[in-house]
């Protein structure tokens, strides 16, 4: 049998990405859902007066909400991709390189085409984003502006605030608020896309090879073989050297 | 009704009295007009004076491909003065569906007008260029439509195009546009142009845009488009009557349902009020006395540009941009979504079987692991 791998446990997330993960599910969800309700609002049955009532303003008010919080978000990510580390560097994104092409033909050949290496070499493995996730992101990025700047558009007559009236000249550059309203519904469509292969593939990686796939959004840490540290830290005895001075210092 | 060519020039005041108005009526018909134009009542003293010193500017009102709803619309603007005096008596040197001349003498009107006030005259434009087969779908004396419409706007000191034909072609420029209808602003580039959109437009929104014109001699603040933001800046959503129901999530079903009958919100019938620019919620119709909306009616967005072409008018469905009806964004999207979950099942099975090998080691590893944990 072979021998268990030695993996050292490496900070790849770190909490300015992973806050911008969970916030942006977390407003995505409520755009998608309030999204709908607004697109198509349920047919409610009361007896009581529109003075009284509220809902759709609600729906609404939460959409909007949601949507300032997404943008901002946004906009904390794209800062973070130049002070955050190797894996949030906008360098991870930047599809112009040869290593980059060489690992997306890998992630093609090996996850999506489902292939197999007839020699398993580690170093092939990605530790942060491979590069068809950092494509996919790419591209969602620019959907999320492709939002941003559609969303911005239709709520600028509403607002008198200066930030979405910055978003104007969209609505007569596509023709109109009916191809604005058009665009951004289709396009929300692909966020629910991308986030089913997302949630999917993240699923994938961590099934099939155990690095904490999963759970590295959430304490920011993933497995990488010991092969690939060099000046391997032994992060078990920091700890417990760590402890001995605590307890020393007392 | 006259093509005036007397040397004489008269004030619009002057014109107003001499037509048998009182001083009383001209005032409260420049206190009105003040109003529609968006203006502060402290300005109503600026556009009677205006009217009483300045004289008047020809115009000169072109028809191409249209229904004249809009010339129809403007002569039932609510308050006489607007069609006695700003169109039929004073300043109307052209139009061929109003004016008493007609054939060689008519158009011999419009070119004197045309040659003595160079760069004086407004142009008013109703109805679209068909640019197609070299513009012979629209012919007036023999001169095809964009022919015409270049001599006029040569001399031109501004353009009104008025309703949708004008502004973006309206019906006749409806897929597949057959006779390749095109908007003025897309045919005049060096001249100001206004845009009045509407199907027609709002009676008194003309009057306010060529009384603004007339009276302080330039155009009024336009948005990005172009058009009057004194009209067209809210959406007929944003200033309708019916707007509580729409917050208060109360929506009609159908037309015939007890919703339309309490007067609900006609949002889910497909009313394109919150897409559409007008003054219609505000102004209103015929005098003021209702608009489509307030007669049950869903906003069919005829002042927006494609509004044709823009989805059906009694359905709220999103359509996916480049694709005919039959695209509807959320079936597209139901459809998609549903081959992508297959799709993925498909791909997590076969995942488990071209990397079992891989799986089953790892699992033993992990087996052999648990049975000799120390510790």
């Amino acid at each position: 049998m072979e021998k268990t791998r030695n993996f050292k446990r490496v900070y790849v997330w770190e909490i300015p990405v992973r806050i911008f993960h969970w916030i942006n599910v977390l407003a995505l969800i409520i755009l998608v859902l309030s999204g709908f309700l607004i697109a198509n609002p349920p047919a409610i049955l009361s007896s009581s007066e529109a003075t009284n009532l509220h809902s759709f303003g609600i729906v609404r008010f939460l959409h909007f909400t949601a949507a300032y919080i997404f943008f901002f978000i946004m906009i904390l990510r794209v800062y973070w991709a130049f002070v955050g580390n190797r894996f949030a560097s906008w360098r991870a994104f930047w599809p112009f390189t040869k290593k980059n092409w060489n690992n997306f033909w890998h992630v093609m050949k090996i996850d999506i085409m489902l292939m197999n290496d007839k020699e398993e070499d580690v170093t092939k493995i990605s530790i942060g984003h491979n590069s068809v996730a950092t494509l996919s992101y790419i591209v969602m990025f620019v959907l999320a502006l492709v939002q941003v700047c559609t969303g911005f558009a239709l709520y600028a007559d509403m607002s008198s605030w200066w930030l979405p009236k910055l978003f104007s000249w969209v609505t007569p550059l596509l023709g109109g608020d009916f191809m604005v309203r058009n665009i951004h519904h289709t396009a929300m469509w692909l966020f629910i896309f991308f986030a089913m292969v997302h949630i999917y593939l993240v699923f994938y990686h961590d099934w099939l090879e155990g690095r904490g796939e999963v759970s590295s959004m959430f304490g920011g840490y993933k497995f990488v073989s010991e092969e690939r540290i060099k000046h391997a830290h032994d992060e078990d005895e920091v700890e417990i050297k760590d402890d001995k001075e605590i307890v020393a210092a007392k | 009704m006259t093509t005036k060519k007397e040397e004489k020039k008269e004030t619009y005041y002057d014109s107003i009295i001499k037509q048998g108005y009182s001083r009383r009526d001209f005032m409260k018909f420049a206190t009105y007009i003040t109003a529609y134009m968006g203006l502060e009542s402290t300005m109503v003293g600026q556009v009677a004076k205006a009217l009483e010193t300045t004289h008047r500017v020809p115009i000169i009102w072109e028809h191409f491909q249209e229904c004249t709803c809009c010339s129809e619309s403007f002569i039932r603007s609510d308050h006489p003065i607007v069609a006695d005096i700003i169109l039929d008596k004073v300043s109307l040197d052209y139009t061929m569906t109003l004016m008493a001349a007609s054939g060689h003498q008519a158009e011999a009107a419009k070119k004197a007008t045309m040659d003595k006030y160079k760069g004086e005259y407004i142009l008013c434009v109703e109805g679209s260029v068909p640019l197609g087969d070299d513009g012979n779908y629209c012919c007036i004396a023999g001169r095809s439509a964009k022919e015409i419409l270049l001599e006029a706007a040569e001399g031109a000191k501004a353009i009104i195009a008025w309703g949708s034909c004008a502004c973006n072609g309206c019906v006749q420029a409806a897929s597949p546009n057959p006779t390749n209808a095109t908007p003025i602003h897309k045919i005049i580039k060096n001249k100001p142009i206004i845009k009045v959109p509407g199907c027609p437009p709002i009676g008194e929104v003309m009057a306010g845009v060529v009384v603004h014109m007339v009276t302080f001699g330039r155009l009024p603040e336009l948005d990005r488009i172009g058009r009057p933001k004194a009209f067209y800046a809210k959406r007929v959503h944003d200033s309708c009557y019916r707007r509580p129901y729409y917050d208060a999530g109360l929506f009609a079903e159908t037309f015939d349902d007890q919703n339309a009958k309490n007067g609900y919100c006609l949002y889910k019938l497909g009313c394109k009020g919150p897409m559409t620019y007008n003054a219609c919620g505000t102004i209103k119709w015929n005098n003021g006395v209702s608009y489509p909306i307030q007669s049950g009616h869903g906003c069919i967005g005829c002042s927006e540009a494609n509004f044709w072409d823009n989805g059906p008018f009694y359905k709220r469905i999103a359509k996916v941009p480049g694709f005919n009806e039959e695209g509807l964004a959320d079936d597209i999207g139901k459809v998609a979504a549903g081959v992508i979950a297959g799709g993925l099942a498909v791909h997590a099975i076969a995942a488990n079987v071209s990397k079992r090998k891989e799986l089953k080691s790892r699992i033993d590893r992990g087996k052999a692991n648990e049975h000799n944990i120390d510790s």
